[in-house]
């Protein structure tokens, strides 16, 4: 591939990186606020005390254990929902690029990027406990 | 990178919490911030995705090694990195070492790339791979042990030792942050240590902050932002190392 047609293809590339990552914040933040409010409405004459480590209990440390707590509306579940959202993003870009080297047939770089994306798939996954 | 000594220092809260929340806000910035420099088209994204191999797998290693440090010991490297990037952000970018070929393996994985300038896109070469991809390892290990970015590590292996042009080394190093952040995040999250409560202002606090920077950069003074940032981090780095050393977050 010439130096032009790789430079134009970097540009739309990165133009969706951009609507991706962008969309991915407004949409996670979105999530993290309207928890957030529900928490306030519910618990903010309740403070919690962050100096002592307890732990999150175990339905806020998985994927599936969050997915049930937002489905079923919880505040906490609900933030976190939007955390794991935000946490998703940069991996959902590194997904988008494996397509895009793939799409230009950019082998070594399509191993590399899936090379990324199996390291952020196992750092997200529960099996390192 | 603030957030950790903020959130310890001033409010007291539990290293663990303040190390999760930090990395939320870590990747916020990032990927909003990214949304912005992208347009610009100054990042390079071979470079960048090539190097998160290396900080990801960087940020996992430090992540696993986090339990098993003392907070104070963890305090106190904070305290250095924190020092360190004072002390890299006020000097003049660009001052690698010059001379030397470009790396042949950059040719072979087509990183060499152009910078847009007014007058027309400059090209520009890639050197010193293995030692930028080594120190990308470092920068990783640190964002998983401390929960920051580690941008200035980050920038000091693009800038000084691959010879990008400072615009790409740092809105490459944006865009790697965000995956470097996640990785670690993952982590943090099945551990327990990421807290919705804590979490979530923090989250909604730094984005708002990162969205308006980010839209000023191109127009802002950089040496008056240069000296604010270092006298800022220097201090809290000093902070940390002092409060580490003298067990206020635990033995």
């Amino acid at each position: 591939m010439n130096q032009t047609n790789r430079s134009i293809l970097d540009k739309q590339v990165e133009a969706t990186i951009g609507t991706l990552l962008r969309t991915g914040v407004i949409v996670s933040a979105l999530f993290v606020l309207t928890g957030g409010i529900l928490y306030l409405t519910r618990y903010a004459s309740s403070p919690i005390d962050y100096r002592l480590f307890h732990g999150e209990p175990s339905d806020l440390r998985s994927i599936s254990g969050i997915l049930n707590d937002a489905l079923a509306f919880h505040s906490r579940g609900i933030i976190q929902f939007g955390l794991l959202l935000l946490i998703a993003t940069p991996v959902a870009r590194v997904a988008f690029m494996v397509f895009a080297f793939a799409y230009v047939r950019d082998w070594i770089y399509v191993l590399i990027t899936l090379i990324v994306l199996a390291l952020l798939v196992y750092s997200l996954g529960p099996w390192h406990l | 990178m603030v957030i950790v000594p903020l959130l310890t220092l001033a409010f007291g809260v539990d290293m663990r919490y303040a190390i999760g929340a930090s990395l939320i806000s870590v990747i916020a910035t990032s990927s909003g911030s990214a949304a912005a420099y992208v347009k610009e088209g100054y990042s390079n994204i071979r470079v960048g995705i090539f190097l998160e191999i290396a900080t990801t797998l960087g940020a996992l290693a430090g992540a696993f090694v986090a339990v098993y440090l003392r907070f104070s010991v963890i305090a106190v490297i904070l305290g250095l990195v924190l020092l360190y990037s004072a002390y890299v952000s006020f000097r003049p970018p660009g001052g690698g070492p010059g001379g030397g070929r470009p790396d042949p393996i950059a040719s072979l994985l087509n990183m060499d790339g152009t910078l847009p300038t007014p007058e027309g896109p400059k090209p520009y070469h890639v050197y010193r791979v293995p030692a930028g991809f080594s120190l990308m390892f470092v920068a990783g290990a640190l964002s998983g042990l401390l929960g920051i970015g580690s941008g200035a590590i980050k920038v000091l292996a693009m800038d000084r030792l691959m010879r990008l042009p400072f615009k790409v080394s740092t809105t490459t190093s944006n865009f790697m942050i965000g995956v470097t952040a996640a990785a670690s995040a993952g982590v943090y999250l099945n551990r327990g240590y990421i807290d919705p409560g804590l979490a979530m202002p923090v989250m909604l606090g730094v984005l708002g902050g990162s969205l308006a920077g980010s839209y000023v950069l191109s127009s802002a003074n950089v040496r008056l932002l240069r000296l604010v940032f270092s006298t800022v981090i220097a201090a809290l780095g000093f902070e940390m190392i002092f409060n580490g050393c003298t067990g206020r977050f635990g033995p």
